[in-house]
C-alpha cells in the first residue's frame, strides 16, 4: 500500500467543479426572504442579501480570500489527509467517501490552515470546510488545528478560526473524539504563552467542533442567524418530544443567554478582528 | 514476532530519532516508520474486533444493562471516608455527577462519578432523579469547580464514566452545554493532579470526555467509549437507528481495539457474566489498577504530568501525510 502518494503543490487554483458552477445561472434567490440577486452583486455583498440581511453559505475560497488582506495566504499542511483506519464501511466504505469529498471539494479535508495577515498584522487563520463531509471533525482536522495552534504559538501569531461543522466524523469513531482533548491541550498551550485567539462561529457549529475549540476563544463571535449548539436540534426534538421554539440555537439565542461576546455582520467583521486584534495583540 | 512489540520497537526508534534536529533523509524515516507503526496497529484493530463469543452490540447492552453498578456502588466500595460535596456555585447541583473527597488505601484522593439512579435504588423516580446520568452544563462546572480544588492540593482525581451522552435538551442548550464540555477538557488537560479515568459502562462522547480528559484511561471489560451512539451513528449513516448492531461494529467502541489505538491504558476483567452479576467483585477488581496507576503518577512533577497529558493526547489520531514538506521541490 501506498502511504505517501507523490504529487504536486497544492495551488490555490480555483478548482474545475467551482469554474462549472460560475456559468449555471446568473441569479440567486434569498432563502429568507425570496428576493432575487445578481450573483454578482451577491458575491460582491459577501453573499449577504441586500433586503434582509440574510447571511447565504458563504464558499471556503471567497471566506478566505476575504479574510487575509488582499486575498493573499499561503495554506499549510494541506498534504495531512485522512485515512480508513478502522476499514469503515456504511452504505459505502470511508475511503470512497474521503476520495470523492476530495474530487468534488478541491479540499484535502474539513479544514484549511493558513497564513497571511489582517489589517497588516501577520495572522494564522483557519477555515473550516462544510461541504468536505459535512464538516466533520476527524484526525486531519484535529491535527491541523492543533499544528496550527502550535504554530501560533512559535511564531507569536493571533489564531483566528471560522468554524462550520455538523460535529465529530463517526468513520474515524473514538479517535475523533480523542481530537478534542488534544486540541484542547494546545489551546491550553497557546493560552498559557498569552497569544491571541478569535473563534468565529458560522451556519452551522454543533457538536464536538462546538464542544472544543468554537467555544474557547478569548473572544467567541459568530455570524447572524448561525445555528450553533452541541446536540442538533434533530437529537433534541427527538429527546424531549416537543417542538423547539422558533430561533432557538440561533446566534440571538446564544448571545441573549450570555454564549456568544458577539453577532457581528459579515460585513463588519473584518474590521471588528482587526480592532479585536488591535486590543489583543502587541 | 507479536504486533504490540513490533510497534513499541518501532516506536522506541521514533522517539529516538525525533529528538533530535531533523534532516530531509531523516524526516523520510520518520514517515516511513510511522506508516509502519500504523499499518500494524490497523492490522490490530481488524484482529481485535473479531470476538466470536460476543458481538459489539452485545457490549453496548452489557455496558447498559439495568443492574450494572454505578459510580456510587464503586465508590462506596473502593473507598473510605467518602464526603460528597455539591454544586457549580452559578446555577444548581446536578444529580447527574456526583463529587467527593475521599481515601483510597489510606490516602485522600478526589472523585467524581456520573450516575444514572440513586444508591441502590433503581426504580423509575430514582434513575430520573439522575436524568439517566445525562449530565447538564452545571454537572460538569461542579465537577471541574471541584476538580481544580483537588489539585490545588495537589490530591489525584479518579473519574467514573458512564453515561450515555450529555443531556441534549432546552435548557442544557440555553445554558451552554457546548462550551461547559470544552472548557472541562482544556481545564482538565492542565490539572497538576493524577488524573485516572475509569469507564464503567457507557463512555457516550463528549459528554464522557468532558470528565474523562484524564492521564490514565481504564474500560472494565463490558463497557464502550464511543463518539456518538451506534443507534445515533445508524440513524445518520444508514438512516435506520435499527442498524446500531452495524455502527457499534463499525465503529470499534469496545475495549479491546481501543487499547490496541492507545486510546485507553488497560482493561479490567470483570466478574462472572459480567459486572452486573457481582457489584462488589466488579469494585475490587478495579482497585489493583487503580493502585498501579496512582503509584506510577505519583512520582511526576505537575509540569511533567501536563506535559505527558498532552502529548498522550497528541498521539492519537490517524492519518497520512501524503508527501514530507521537507522534500517538496
Ligand atoms: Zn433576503
Amino acid at each position: 500500500m501506498a502511504w505517501f502518494r507523490r504529487k504536486r503543490n497544492i495551488t490555490d487554483e480555483t478548482p474545475p467543479t467551482d469554474r462549472k458552477v460560475r456559468t449555471e445561472g446568473l441569479f440567486v434567490k434569498c432563502p429568507a426572504c425570496g428576493t432575487t440577486h445578481f450573483k454578482k452583486d451577491l458575491e460582491a455583498n459577501l453573499n449577504v442579501c441586500s433586503n434582509c440581511g440574510h447571511h447565504l453559505k458563504w464558499p471556503t475560497r471567497q471566506r478566505l480570500a476575504h479574510l487575509f488582506d488582499e486575498g493573499r495566504y499561503e495554506t499549510f499542511d494541506d498534504n495531512i489527509v485522512s485515512t480508513d483506519i478502522l476499514g469503515f464501511f456504511d452504505t459505502k466504505s470511508y475511503a470512497d467517501r474521503i476520495a470523492q469529498a476530495r474530487q468534488s471539494t478541491g479540499f484535502n479535508d474539513a479544514i484549511v490552515c493558513a497564513e497571511g495577515r489582517l489589517g497588516g498584522r501577520p495572522i494564522i487563520g483557519c477555515v473550516m470546510v462544510m461541504e468536505f463531509i459535512g464538516g466533520s471533525m476527524g484526525s486531519v482536522v484535529g491535527e491541523k488545528v492543533t499544528r496550527a495552534i502550535e504554530r501560533a504559538i512559535a511564531k507569536k501569531r493571533p489564531l483566528i478560526i471560522v468554524s462550520a461543522s455538523g460535529g465529530a466524523r463517526m468513520m474515524e469513531g473514538t479517535y475523533s473524539l480523542m481530537q478534542l482533548a488534544k486540541i484542547c491541550g494546545a489551546l491550553a498551550r497557546l493560552d498559557a504563552a498569552r497569544i491571541p485567539y478569535i473563534s468565529v462561529l458560522t451556519d452551522p457549529t454543533t457538536g464536538g467542533v462546538t464542544a472544543s475549540f468554537a467555544m474557547l476563544g478569548d473572544i467567541n463571535i459568530a455570524e447572524p442567524g448561525a445555528l450553533i449548539g452541541f446536540a442538533g436540534p434533530r437529537v433534541i426534538e427527538q429527546t424531549i418530544r416537543q417542538k423547539l421554539p422558533p430561533g432557538f440555537q440561533r446566534s440571538e439565542f446564544l448571545l441573549a443567554h450570555g454564549m456568544l461576546d458577539a453577532v457581528v455582520d459579515r460585513r463588519q467583521m473584518r474590521k471588528f478582528l482587526i480592532d479585536a486584534l488591535d486590543f489583543m495583540a502587541r | 514476532m507479536e504486533k504490540a512489540t513490533q510497534i513499541k520497537l518501532l516506536e522506541a526508534q521514533l522517539a529516538q530519532l525525533a529528538s533530535a534536529p531533523h534532516t530531509p533523509a531523516q524526516d523520510e524515516e520518520i514517515m516511513r516508520l510511522q506508516a509502519q507503526v500504523r499499518r500494524l496497529q490497523q492490522a490490530i484493530l481488524g484482529e481485535a474486533n473479531d470476538t466470536p463469543e460476543m458481538t459489539p452490540m452485545d457490549r453496548v447492552k452489557l455496558a447498559r444493562h439495568p443492574d450494572r453498578p454505578y459510580a456510587l456502588d464503586f465508590i462506596y466500595a473502593l473507598f473510605t471516608d467518602f464526603h460528597e460535596l455539591h454544586g457549580d456555585r452559578r446555577f444548581a447541583d446536578d444529580p447527574a455527577i456526583v463529587c467527593g473527597f475521599a481515601r483510597f488505601e489510606g490516602e485522600p484522593v478526589f472523585i467524581v462519578g456520573q450516575q444514572k439512579a440513586n444508591y441502590k435504588q433503581r426504580k423509575m423516580e430514582d434513575r430520573k432523579y439522575r436524568n439517566f446520568g445525562m449530565p447538564k452544563p452545571e454537572g460538569y462546572r461542579k465537577a471541574i469547580r471541584l476538580m481544580q480544588m483537588a489539585a490545588k492540593f495537589r490530591r489525584p482525581i479518579i473519574s467514573f464514566i458512564d453515561t450515555p451522552g450529555a443531556y441534549p435538551g432546552i435548557e442544557a442548550e440555553e445554558r451552554g452545554q457546548g462550551e461547559a464540555i470544552a472548557r472541562n477538557i482544556i481545564e482538565m488537560m492542565r490539572l497538576a493532579s493524577p488524573t485516572i479515568g475509569v469507564i464503567i459502562g457507557e463512555g457516550g462522547s463528549g459528554g464522557a470526555l468532558a470528565v474523562g480528559a484524564c492521564d490514565r484511561m481504564l474500560m472494565l471489560e463490558n463497557t464502550i467509549y464511543s463518539v456518538i451512539s451506534p443507534e445515533g451513528c445508524a440513524s445518520i449513516l444508514w438512516r435506520d437507528a435499527s442498524k446500531a448492531d452495524k455502527a457499534a461494529a463499525a465503529m470499534k467502541i469496545t475495549p479491546e481495539p481501543l487499547r490496541a489505538a492507545g486510546i485507553i491504558d488497560a482493561i479490567i476483567p470483570e466478574p462472572g457474566e459480567g459486572a452486573h452479576t457481582d457489584h462488589k467483585a466488579a469494585a475490587e477488581a478495579v482497585r489493583p489498577y487503580l493502585v498501579k496507576y496512582l503509584t506510577e503518577l505519583s512520582t511526576l512533577s505537575p509540569e511533567k504530568l501536563i506535559e505527558q497529558r498532552y502529548t498522550r493526547y497528541c498521539r492519537l489520531g490517524a492519518f497520512v501525510i501524503e508527501e514530507p514538506q521537507s522534500l517538496s521541490q
